[in-house]
């Protein structure tokens, strides 16, 4: 399990960066992040890059902070940054409160968030934050910058919208008002695996019922996404057991459960309906 | 084959100059081109954690770094833990608690207990659990474990 | 015993720190990995892809182009070794079933070794060996040994053997029972998975025609003298060395492919040859275990005692026959009664080859597969004879009365004999420790409030001690330290400090001035090894009898040179001097065995040095008994299963150091939970292994396994042995599969629901659905 041969370039400024991607892209050039899923594809040999272009000494890609109402989260910016709030309010807890159930400790040490959107794991926690709250990708190359938004990004197993040549410079989460709630859930075998479904709600309440319910499931398909019929479950109910089954239900109803060797997607559909009922329970209360 | 590249690995405070091919990872260059053979490896995809290490002080998977990419950072493994003939209290305890038995995952969990404690000497005993669970032991069923690392961060916590 | 125990000099019974501790925790061991030589070559094997083919062709001349490579080796270039014999010797009815270091003609499952490359580093290794071109021409898969067997190179079938046991009238048992209870049950496929991969290192020395092998493990003697046999060397130019040993488990120190080909390449290539596995490779290639179907029915009386058990299994023996040839299904059909009287009982094994990766021992082998089987029937018998589990155990228990209790069972060549213990007393004793009843009340309760607790127990015996015979050398130098030479093997058990803690007993000195040398066969010509839990019964008892031997002769060295009798000495920490007067005259061991050079004028006609060799022989193997209780509460909604308690009760007969003995009472337990919930190597219908990295195979974090609570009791030393020694390392997992099944059953109330591990949450939920939970 040693990694095929590569070259290696460790530019320090973004125009070098996506210069030498625009170079080797087409020769399966990659960048190399947090290295916390790529290298253990190349130990397996499932990649063999034969470039490699270093992000962790590049300049001003290290941004973490609030810009016109949206948390941007630079492409070397860590898992470990979010053990605490990276911005204040309601969105800071949230990443927080999901940010512990990333793989582990000392992977949160290296991996990064762009790296996860990049890879785009379908059970990657980051993966389906950026799809339930409608963040939006910028993806720079040498001839410029591309926003995309979290609904057109994934596209299916670790597919994603953005081009070979270009660089996941940035993804902005919009900031969430003070009155929203939310509830995250997942459920894996063993501590620190990838889970096998999972899911984030928000919403808040205007005069005691739901309004602008966001239902975002991931793991359980091949790209995480927003679940529009379980938002409508939502939208104007007032929050409790039956709003919440409704919702669980029609999350489960909706989706198309990926099948693999250990999980079937009977369970992987039901599974999904629990965790849905119960981010919908924590969020209440 | 790709060309290689000089860089300098500061272990446990000692230089070690080496050529090295880009792909070697960081465990390999640990061990097999410094000599440093206290890192052990477990699986060489991320998840066993026999292989962590402090890279500046975090406790990071070295099976999931290249060692190119650690030139000039400061490195320490399980043979810098001790102070000359003195254990560091971790060290101690994983004796006095039987908190090893074939001994190949304690360079791992060593290395990462110092990483946490070092990081928040005041980590609960839950929150020591999620991290101590980055690494498997497939000997010891954890328990001395779990117990030797609580009984040296409430020693390291009492002599600082 | 002959001294008093003291806590700071580490003699027997008391929980020293282990010897073994300081190198490992600062990075000073020497595993095999560690271990170099000028000059060596890496090896790296290229593995059928193919589950069940015939090698059409193999093209190596890609891989012998890269730059940095020696060699590419196909069968071919050894078509003069033999394939891998078995442990105990040749075996005719199975030869044809074993396995050639590279394969011949026939692939025979995913993994299975076709090409060695040899290169200079091992990522050239690597690289080379991805260009290895392997044609195969697929033949059918047998993925299930219930199957019908399938053809075995035209001269067989996939039904190696079949082994029975048994005593009784089988059919009048059951045609009289008052009642019959059939369950079918399986064990799935798992095995020891240390954290150290597999390796070793060939090295010829020709300076004076020496093979050496590094990184042998567990039965290094054995494999040495197998190895003799197939490479037709000399026992005197064949040594292999045991390392630092990342964990065992019964699975590591086998005779592999791999061993015998960095043997064989170090003599050919001259030079040394290092072959380091990867995690990918291990779970693949290093052997699995346990996967069994039994179908099992009990007859039983009116009153609950289970009169007949008859048994018939289907053993998953994978590709090949390795190096234990049929010991498990031996293991299996020998211990499947347990702890009950069973007055009738029948076993027969269908010992089956598959294509998947080959299987041998892991962990207590046989027990853990019959225990678990036998446990799930005794729950079955009681739901149907609507009676307590525990009063229905009670009523089949051997009693202390009856023993030793001998059956007509074979296990290992060794004729079953319990030797005493008080099965029930101990079930009383956990009972009360853990307080059932008051347990019962409360789960109860909880139930009725709608959560789903429960609590199951598992009875078993363990065996340990497998003989007949082990020797120890000890030798005593001029400044008086000792150096124990043993042929038993450390895999990480903590063996060193057992055998210096038994040998201080006697030698009346600190156990840290006790070096401890095992796994070395240049240094004693005969050695058991760490299998079958028996280095500390065997080989500690060897030691001991040893270190009374060199005992002897120090005090009756010093008699004469302080003009006294031997018998009114003794010795403290080193030190000889007379039993009534410890500050009087006095020599200390080093004193005398400078007295007992040869060379020396005191030393009369006593044999040169104070050292000794001695020799113990064991009539029947030890049976220490225990069992498990486990409280476990299920989530209906996702199918998790959490371990809210867990309990061990256990008889060891002598504890030699309780710390040590609990530690691997806690470290079996975590892989019985592996085993019962999250361990499984599965396979698609093709043939390809599911598990191949720590991602699928899933072996427990700390936050999965239980910190169990242990009651350890010595009320029973074994007959058998002289210090009344029992094996240990077993108990924790023996157990683990039937109280965990026991207790979700009885939390989902669905009597007999669980009968297959590991109870991953898909299949508790497809039970639950199943019965409308
Ligand atoms: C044992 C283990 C458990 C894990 N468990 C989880 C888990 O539970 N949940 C989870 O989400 N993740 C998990 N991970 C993955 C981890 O979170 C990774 O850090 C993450 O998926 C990838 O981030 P990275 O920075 O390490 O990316 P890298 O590994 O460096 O790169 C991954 C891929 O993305 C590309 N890439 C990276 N950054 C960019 C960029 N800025 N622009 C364009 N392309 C880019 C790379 O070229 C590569 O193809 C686990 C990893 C391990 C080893
Ligand atoms: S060897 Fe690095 S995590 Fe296992
Ligand atoms: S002590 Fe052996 S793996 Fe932890």
């Amino acid at each position: 399990m040693k990694p095929a041969a590569f070259e290696y370039h460790a530019p320090t400024t973004i125009d070098e960066a996506v210069a030498l991607l625009a170079e080797h892209a087409p020769n399966d050039g990659r960048i190399l992040a947090g290295g916390q899923s790529l290298v253990p594809t190349m130990a397996f040999r499932l990649a063999r890059p034969t470039h490699l272009i270093d992000i962790n000494n590049v300049a001003n890609l290290d941004k973490l902070a609030i810009e016109s109402g949206a948390l941007c989260i630079g492409a070397t910016v860590r898992h470990a940054q979010f053990h605490t709030p990276a911005c204040d309010g309601v969105l800071g807890r949230l990443l927080t409160d999901v940010v512990s159930n990333i793989a582990h400790y000392p992977i949160r040490q290296r991996g990064t968030f762009c790296g996860s959107v990049a890879h785009s794991d379908p059970a990657s926690e980051w993966c389906m934050v950026a799809a339930t709250l409608d963040a939006t990708m910028i993806a720079q190359s040498a001839s410029g910058e591309r926003l995309i938004p979290a609904k057109d990004f994934f596209e299916t197993v670790m597919t994603t919208a953005l081009n070979e040549d270009e660089l996941l410079r940035e993804v902005r989460i919009p900031v969430l008002s003070d009155d929203t709630v939310y509830g995250f859930q997942e459920f894996n075998r063993r501590a620190g695996d990838f889970a096998i479904s999972m899911t984030l709600v928000t919403y808040q309440l205007e005069g005691g019922k739901i309004v602008d319910p966001h239902v975002g499931v991931g793991g359980a398909e091949d790209r995480p996404r927003r679940i529009a019929e379980a938002e409508a479950a939502l939208a104007g109910q007032t929050p409790g057991d039956d709003a919440f089954r409704a919702a669980a239900d029609a999350a489960a109803a909706a989706i198309d459960p990926m099948e693999d060797h250990a999980t079937n997607a009977q369970y992987r559909r039901d599974l999904t309906a629990t965790l849905v009922r119960r981010a919908l329970e924590n969020a209440a209360s | 084959m790709s060309d290689k590249k000089d860089i300098t690995l500061t272990i446990n405070g000692r230089d070690h100059n080496v050529s090295v091919d880009p792909r070697w990872t960081l465990a390999d260059v640990i061990r097999d081109h410094c000599g440093q053979t206290g890192t052990h490896l477990g699986c060489e995809h991320g998840i066993c954690g026999a292989c962590t290490i402090l890279v500046d002080d975090s406790p990071v998977r070295s099976c999931l770094m290249f060692g190119i990419q650690a030139d000039g950072k400061k490195i320490r493994t399980v043979e810098g833990l001790a102070n000359g003939d003195e254990y560091h209290p971790l060290q101690r305890a994983f004796i006095e608690n039987h908190a090893l038995q074939c001994g190949y995952c304690t360079p791992g969990f060593l290395m990462l207990a110092t990483g946490i404690l070092e990081a928040q000497p005041d980590i609960s005993d839950d929150d020591l659990n999620d991290v101590l669970s980055s690494n498997l032991c497939r000997c010891t069923g954890y328990a001395n474990i779990i117990k030797a690392v609580r009984i040296a961060r409430d020693e390291m916590k009492a002599a600082s | 015993m002959a001294t008093a125990t003291n806590r700071m000099l580490g003699h027997l019974g008391d929980s020293v720190e282990r010897l073994e501790d300081p190198p490992l925790v600062t990075g000073k061991g020497r595993f095999v990995g560690d271990i170099n030589f000028p000059d060596q070559l890496h090896m790296r094997i290229v593995r059928s892809d193919h589950a069940h083919g015939k090698i059409i062709s193999v093209d190596t001349s890609a891989a012998e182009a890269v730059p940095g490579v020696v060699a590419v080796w196909t069968t071919e270039n050894i078509d003069d070794v033999p394939p891998i014999d078995f442990r105990e010797g040749s075996d005719p009815t199975l030869a044809l079933f074993r396995q050639y270091p590279l394969a011949r003609e026939l692939v025979r499952y995913v993994g299975d070794p076709v090409v060695a490359v040899f290169a200079e580093d091992p990522y050239t290794a690597e690289d080379a060996a991805e260009l290895v071109v392997i044609e195969i021409e697929p033949l059918p898969v047998l993925i299930n040994a219930d199957d019908p067997p399938q053809d075995f190179k035209g001269q067989a079938t996939t039904e190696a053997a079949i082994v029975e046991q048994g005593y009784g009238d089988i059919d009048t048992t059951f045609a009289n029972a008052f009642k019959v209870v059939e369950i079918d049950v399986k064990v799935s496929r798992h095995t020891g998975v240390p954290m150290e991969c597999r390796g070793a290192i060939g090295r010829y020395d020709e300076a004076r025609d020496v093979l050496e092998m590094y990184g042998a493990a567990k039965v290094p003697h054995r494999n040495r003298d197998t190895l003799c046999r197939m490479l037709n060397r000399p026992a005197s130019g064949l040594h292999l060395f045991e390392g630092h040993t990342g964990g065992g488990f019964g699975i590591r120190g086998e005779l592999y492919p791999e061993d015998v080909l960095v043997c064989v390449a170090a003599m050919r290539l001259r030079r040394p040859v290092k072959w380091i596995e990867d995690r990918r490779e291990h779970l693949m290639a290093a052997n699995h275990s346990r996967q069994q179907r039994h179908i099992i029915r009990a007859a039983v009386a009116e009153d609950g005692e289970v009169v007949g058990l008859d048994d018939e299994l289907y053993l998953d023996q994978g590709g090949y026959i390795r190096t234990h040839g049929t010991r498990v299904a031996n293991m299996t059909t020998g211990t499947l009664p347990g702890p009950y009287r069973f007055p009738v009982y029948r076993s027969i094994c269908h010992f089956r080859l598959t294509n998947k990766t080959p299987a041998a021992t892991y962990r207590s082998p046989g027990r853990c597969e019959s225990t678990f089987v036998r446990e799930r029937l005794m729950d079955a018998v009681a739901v149907a004879m609507d009676m307590d589990p525990i009063a229905l155990r009670r009523r089949n228990l051997i009693s202390l009365e009856e023993m030793p209790y001998g059956r007509a069972l074979d296990v290992l060549g060794d004729s079953v004999e319990h030797d005493p213990g008080d099965y029930a007393g101990l079930l009383d004793q956990g009972l009360a420790q853990i307080g059932w009843d008051d347990l019962q009340k409360k789960l109860a309760k909880r139930r009725a409030n709608g959560e789903m607790v429960g609590a199951g127990i598992s009875m078993f015996f363990e065996k340990s001690g497998l003989g007949p015979s082990d020797g120890a050398k000890i030798f005593v130098d001029n400044e008086g330290f000792i150096e124990v030479v043993t042929g038993g093997a450390s895999i990480g058990q903590g063996f060193e400090t057992a055998m210096a803690q038994i040998a201080a007993e006697d030698l009346g000195t600190d156990y840290r001035r006790i070096r401890v040398v095992h796994g070395q066969t240049n240094r004693i010509d005969y050695g058991v090894g760490a299998h079958a839990s028996r280095a500390t019964v065997l080989t500690g008892t060897a030691v001991s009898l040893t270190a009374q031997a060199v005992r002897a002769k120090a005090l009756d060295m010093a008699a004469e040179l302080l003009q006294t009798s031997a018998d009114s000495l003794t010795i403290t920490d080193g030190v000889v001097h007379a039993k009534d007067n410890p500050t009087g005259p006095s020599l200390t061991l080093g004193e005398i065995a400078e007295a007992l050079i040869p060379t020396s004028k005191l030393r009369g006609d006593r044999e040169p040095y104070l050292k000794g060799e001695e020799w113990f022989h064991i009539e029947h193997q030890t049976y220490p008994y225990g069992h498990h209780i486990a409280v476990v509460k299920v989530d209906p909604d996702t199918g998790g299963v959490e371990i809210e308690k867990y309990f061990i009760a256990y008889d060891i007969g002598r504890a030699i150091n309780p710390m040590m003995i609990e530690g691997q009472l806690v470290g079996g337990l975590a892989q019985g939970v592996g085993g019962a919930l999250f361990e499984e190597f599965t396979y698609s219908e093709t043939g390809d292994p599911q598990a191949v990295t720590f991602a699928d195979y899933l072996i427990p974090t700390l936050q999965e396994v239980p910190d169990p609570e242990i009651l350890l009791t010595e009320d029973f030393p074994s007959i058998r042995t002289p210090l009344g020694i029992k094996g240990a390392g077993e108990a924790g997992i023996t157990g683990a599969a039937g109280a965990i099944a026991s207790a979700i059953d009885n939390a989902i109330g669905i009597p007999g629901a669980v009968t297959e591990t590991p109870v991953s949450p898909q299949r508790l939920k497809k039970i639950l659905s199943e019965h409308g939970k």
